[in-house]
Formats: C-alpha cells, sequence, structure tokens
C-alpha cells in the first residue's frame, strides 16, 4: 500500500465534509438541517486538528509509564492540537444547544422551520 | 498587583459573570452587581493604559515569570498562553469597558420590566469577558476561544426577548455567522499550527511568507473577521441583531463587532505583516470594501421606518469609515514616506473613528431605545412631536446625530476630517465617496429628527414623561463624551489614538518581546 496516499486521507475527507457542510448551510431548507451543516463544518475542522498532528502507529502523549521506545519524542503523537480539538467540541456543543434553543423557540412563534418563511425581519 | 493587572482584566468580569445569576430572587441587585464589576474593569483597563503608555508593549504569561522561560530541552519557541498588550489592545480595552459600564447602568433601567435579569448580567459580562480577551491575547487559539465566548453571550443577547419571534430570528442569524466564521478562523489556525508549530502571534509572524498556504490562512482570517465586523458581503445580519438587542446591550455588542475589527487589523498589520508589505493590493481590498460598506449601508438606510433599524444600517456604514481609513495606511505601508505623510493620519482617523463611532452611535440607539421604552414602537410613522415631553433625549439626540453626520464641533468631525484629508492623497475618489456618505447621513438623521421629536404632539403620547434617571445619566455621560472628545480631539489622538496607531505600525516592536527565538 503505497503510503502517500494515506497519510492525506483524512485531509481529502476534510475538504469532502467541508464541502458537504457549506452545501447543507446554504441549500437546505430546514433549519434544523442547517444547524447539522454547522455541525458537519465543525467536524471537518475537529478532524484537520487531530490528523495535523497524528504520528503513524505513534504513543500516547503521557510521559508517565511511557513504554521506552515511547520516551522519544519524536514517536509520541503531537499532543496540542489534541487539546485545541477539545476545547473546540466543549464551545461546538454550546453553540449547537443555543442553535437548537432558538430553532424551538422560531418553531414556537412562526409555526415553521422553513427558513424561506422566517422572514419578518426585512428591508 | 499592578504587574497582573491583565490577567485581573479577565477574572473580575468572568468572576463577577458566574456570581451574577446567584441574584435570582433580587434582580435588582443582580444589576447594580453588574455596574459595580463594570465600573471596576473601566478603572483597570486605564490602568492597563497607563502602564503601556509608560513601559511600552506588556507581555503576560500564565504559568511563568517571564516568557523567555523555554523548554529544558532548549527548544526555543514560547510554549506558554500570554497576553500581549499593546497601545491599540489598551486602547480597544478602554472601549469595551467604558462600553459595558453604560450599558449596564441603562440596562438598570430599561430592562426591569422584564425576567430572568440575572442571566442578563451575566451574558453581558461574558460579553465583556470575550471582547477583553480577543483584544488583549497574543495567542492565536485564545483569540478563537474569546471570539466564541463573545459570540454565544452576544447572540444569546440579541436573542434575549425570547417572547418576541423575531428575537430568535436574529439571534440564530448572528450565531450562525458567527460559528461559521469562527469554524473558518481555527481552520487557518490550523493551517498556521501545522506549518509553523506553534500558536503565538509574535512567533508566528516571524515566520510568515508569500507560500500557498499561508495565503489561504490569510484569506480565511481575513473574510471571517470582516463577516463577523460587518463589512458589506456579509452585513445583512447587522440590522437584525442591533434591532432585537435590548437597547443597553446595543452599546457592548457594537464593540464586539469592533473586537473583530480589531481581530481583522491585527492579523493584516501584525500576523501577516510580511505579505502586507509586499503586497499594496491587501490595503486597497480594505479600502474599498470600505467604500463599498459605507456606501451600501447608508443608503439602506434612507429608506428604513424602523428608528433601530435604520441607525443599525448606519452603524454599517461607519465600519466603512474605519475599514477606509486603515486600509489607505496599509496601502502605503511599504513605502514610509507616503506612510509618514498622509498613511499614519489616515489610520489615527480610522482608530479614532473606531471609539466616536462607539459613542454616538450608542447614544444615538439608547435615544432609539429611550423613545422605544415610552412608546412601545419603533415605527417612525407613529411617533411625533415628543421633543417637549422629553427635553434630555432629544437634547442627546441632536447632539449624537450631529457627531455622526460630522458636523463640527462634536467628535464626528474630528475622526471623519482625517479620513477626508488623507484618503484623498491616496485617490480622490475615495474621499468623494466618503464626503457623499456623509451628507446621505445627515439627510436620513434630519428625517428621524423631523419624525419623532418635531411635529404637533400626539393624543396618544399625552401621558409620555421623560425616561428614568439611569437611562439619562448614561445618555448624558455619552453625549458630553461626544462633545468633549469633538472640542479637544488633540488630547485624545495624543493620548490614547497615536500609540494604538504606532503599534499597529511598529511589527518589530510587537514581535520583539524578549529576544527569543
Amino acid at each position: 500500500m503505497n503510503g502517500s496516499i494515506w497519510v492525506n486521507f483524512p485531509f481529502i475527507v476534510v475538504a469532502l465534509l467541508l464541502a458537504i457542510g457549506f452545501y447543507t448551510i446554504g441549500f437546505k431548507r430546514n433549519l434544523i438541517k442547517v444547524v447539522i451543516g454547522i455541525e458537519i463544518l465543525e467536524g471537518a475542522v475537529n478532524l484537520f486538528l487531530v490528523a495535523l498532528g497524528y504520528v503513524k502507529g505513534g504513543y500516547a502523549p503521557i510521559y508517565t509509564l511511557a513504554p521506552p521506545e515511547a520516551a522519544n519524542p519524536q514517536n509520541m503523537v503531537l499532543p496540542t492540537p489534541q487539546a485545541l480539538t477539545l476545547t473546540s467540541i466543549v464551545i461546538g456543543v454550546a453553540v449547537s444547544a443555543l442553535m437548537l434553543a432558538f430553532a424551538v423557540n422560531i418553531y414556537k412563534h412562526y409555526g415553521t422551520l422553513d427558513v424561506t418563511k422566517i422572514r419578518r425581519l426585512r428591508g | 498587583m499592578i504587574e497582573h493587572l491583565p490577567a485581573l482584566i479577565i477574572a473580575i468580569p468572568l468572576f463577577g459573570a458566574f456570581i451574577a445569576p446567584l441574584f435570582k430572587k433580587k434582580q435588582s441587585i443582580a444589576a447594580v452587581w453588574a455596574i459595580l464589576i463594570t465600573a471596576i474593569t473601566v478603572i483597570l483597563s486605564l490602568m492597563l493604559m497607563y502602564q503601556v503608555r509608560l513601559h511600552g508593549i506588556i507581555v503576560y504569561v500564565f504559568g511563568a515569570d517571564k516568557p523567555t522561560i523555554v523548554l529544558p530541552s532548549g527548544y526555543k519557541v514560547p510554549i506558554r498562553i500570554m497576553f500581549e498588550i499593546d497601545g491599540i489592545g489598551a486602547f480597544m480595552a478602554i472601549s469595551a469597558t467604558l462600553m459595558s459600564f453604560v450599558g449596564a447602568l441603562y440596562s438598570y433601567s430599561h430592562v426591569k420590566a422584564e425576567s430572568g435579569l440575572e442571566k442578563y448580567y451575566a451574558l453581558l459580562l461574558l460579553l465583556e469577558v470575550g471582547i477583553l480577551g480577543m483584544v488583549l491575547t497574543g495567542d492565536l487559539f485564545n483569540l478563537f476561544v474569546f471570539l466564541e465566548i463573545a459570540g454565544i453571550a452576544g447572540s444569546a443577547l440579541v436573542g434575549f426577548r425570547n417572547y418576541r419571534g423575531e428575537a430568535s430570528e436574529a439571534g440564530i442569524k448572528y450565531l450562525i455567522v458567527s460559528a461559521v466564521a469562527s469554524l473558518m478562523v481555527l481552520f487557518a489556525i490550523g493551517i498556521l499550527y501545522g506549518e509553523y508549530g506553534n500558536l503565538n502571534l509574535a512567533y508566528i509572524s516571524r515566520q510568515v511568507s508569500l507560500s500557498t498556504l499561508d495565503m489561504i490562512a490569510f484569506g480565511l482570517l481575513f473574510a471571517s473577521f470582516a463577516m463577523k465586523c460587518g463589512s458589506v458581503p456579509m452585513h445583512y445580519w447587522v440590522p437584525d441583531a442591533y434591532t432585537e438587542v435590548p437597547a443597553g446591550i446595543n452599546p457592548v455588542l457594537l464593540v464586539s463587532t469592533y473586537a473583530s475589527l480589531y481581530a481583522l487589523f491585527r492579523v493584516s498589520f501584525t500576523l501577516f505583516a510580511n505579505v502586507s508589505i509586499s503586497l499594496e493590493r491587501v490595503g486597497w481590498i480594505m479600502s474599498v470594501l470600505g467604500v463599498l460598506t459605507m456606501f451600501i449601508g447608508v443608503t439602506m438606510a434612507l429608506v428604513q421606518k424602523d428608528v433601530k433599524r435604520l441607525m443599525s444600517y448606519h452603524a454599517i456604514s461607519q465600519t466603512g469609515y474605519m475599514l477606509l481609513g486603515v486600509g489607505v495606511g496599509l496601502t502605503v505601508l511599504h513605502n514610509s514616506d507616503a506612510l509618514a505623510e498622509f498613511g499614519r493620519t489616515a489610520m489615527a482617523g480610522g482608530i479614532f473613528h473606531i471609539i466616536n463611532h462607539i459613542i454616538y452611535k450608542s447614544l444615538l440607539l439608547m435615544t432609539a431605545g429611550a423613545l422605544f421604552y415610552v412608546t412601545g414602537t419603533r415605527n417612525l410613522n407613529e411617533m411625533g412631536g415628543l421633543a417637549r415631553k422629553m427635553p434630555i433625549t432629544t437634547l442627546c439626540f441632536i447632539v449624537g446625530a450631529a457627531a455622526i453626520s460630522g458636523l463640527p464641533p462634536f467628535n464626528g468631525f474630528a475622526s471623519k476630517f482625517l479620513i477626508y484629508e488623507s484618503s484623498y492623497r491616496l485617490n480622490p475618489l475615495l474621499a468623494v465617496f466618503a464626503m457623499v456618505t456623509s451628507i446621505l447621513t445627515l439627510a436620513s438623521f434630519v428625517k428621524v429628527f423631523a419624525s419623532a421629536f418635531l411635529g404637533p404632539p400626539l393624543e396618544k403620547f399625552e401621558n409620555v414623561r421623560e425616561v428614568p434617571r439611569p437611562m439619562i445619566v448614561a445618555m448624558v455621560i455619552l453625549a458630553l463624551l461626544c462633545i468633549l472628545f469633538g472640542l479637544f480631539p488633540d488630547v485624545v489622538l495624543n493620548k490614547i489614538v497615536y500609540p494604538a496607531v504606532d503599534a499597529l505600525i511598529n511589527v518589530a516592536q510587537y514581535q520583539s518581546w524578549g529576544g527569543l527565538a
């Protein structure tokens, strides 16, 4: 199996997910689907971050009780992108909770989730 | 204590934000608590500006004495989270804290009748934390986190009146825009991290080159922050959000928009200094965006009937002036003669306009909030003859309207004049558009004044009174600032604006902390 394609494979998936996410936000009429689109975008960005720091066959970046061959930092997975991803996931939960709360409230007042009909603010 | 100022200015409002929800039973105490906390942060931000003027750039490191401490293995890169505060950061911090204070004071009476106020004040303080974090940080990932905090708190406040469907509509619009923008910011951060293995602004800005990946990251950051500061192709969320948010939050929301503008400037001037200096067209893009923003904003404003919506379109249009002023400076950044001749003046105009605009637009939106408070409507066609009933509000409105139209001796004139005379030197057409916009602005505010305040007194507003005292005090503070900044522009320019401009121009100073790496 040729290595170069498989090393870049996560980034191809990232590009696909970004495309799907933007398509969903731009062309879907249901508000819930728009929220899902944003979640897909977030998944793409998180995958991108994790894939950046991954070392093939590497060890978890914990020094305590690490096997001797992991002591060389070259064999460890980069910890910073994982920390960034965790933070970004937490923020993403807050954003999606707030968006869904808005969606519920909009449905109560407008009786629809069709974004082309939720248009009282205009002009 | 003084050396921990940068941490305290974040920690105190954050503490306040988490204490505020405890005052569920006594909601007026929550209001007083928020006023107290924001007043403390105003003092802290003034002290911070003083320290920056005294000692130059402050680099505050979390978890170490000084930024130069590196790994034991001798790998010399910045590894800790740090705040890096220079002139423009301190300038934005003053704007943010001042407006949070005025907003909290105004809210005391304005939203008194609503429920869930303890959460309102908690969100207000969180929004302030987000803005302060964005403008003080020296770390890209921190910038993203605080951008998200400000975005979430801001959109929750836009949707605060959840008994109105329109508020939720505006809230989700704002949230979608800010979520997409900040995800793209994170993507760009990921690209930069993958390339340079670091998140420190000063460190990355030394490494950035004209490679394709860097240009992609720059484009993503530029577009996302332009989107969040309401520049033209993505301006549609601004009028909705500003109209639906309670008037007491308007000042803070304005500053949070300009915190994104600050991030745009920081990215173009500091992070991608190498790119901006070698490519003149980055500055041109910013200037042309500015002209488009101001012209489209004002033409949309002319046809509005809702008073707050009209003023929100003017907010878009005024953002254009800032982009134009700073864009002119960015265009001539590589040419030191032109920079000294008019570039620096243009940037001073653009940055001075940020604080001026925050002051007078908050004042105007607060008078609109006062009109809504007494009449219960925002439709201009239904108002009339309120000048006799509300003399102080009327006076404040006149000051704000004169300031936004750039009439001397108010503060809008001081900064607009700097922008006119310097953008004329780059291209006369830019200055022509700026002046035409100003005239159109005056025209639409004459319309508001005539239809809301003048005319015969209407029968249904027979029992209307002047608004309560905290609202008056908040408006009068801002009106006085408008006049003071207009009468003594030199003091403000020399004390806080030129340090901010020089901080943006002197990239080397920002990069050179500690002589590390």
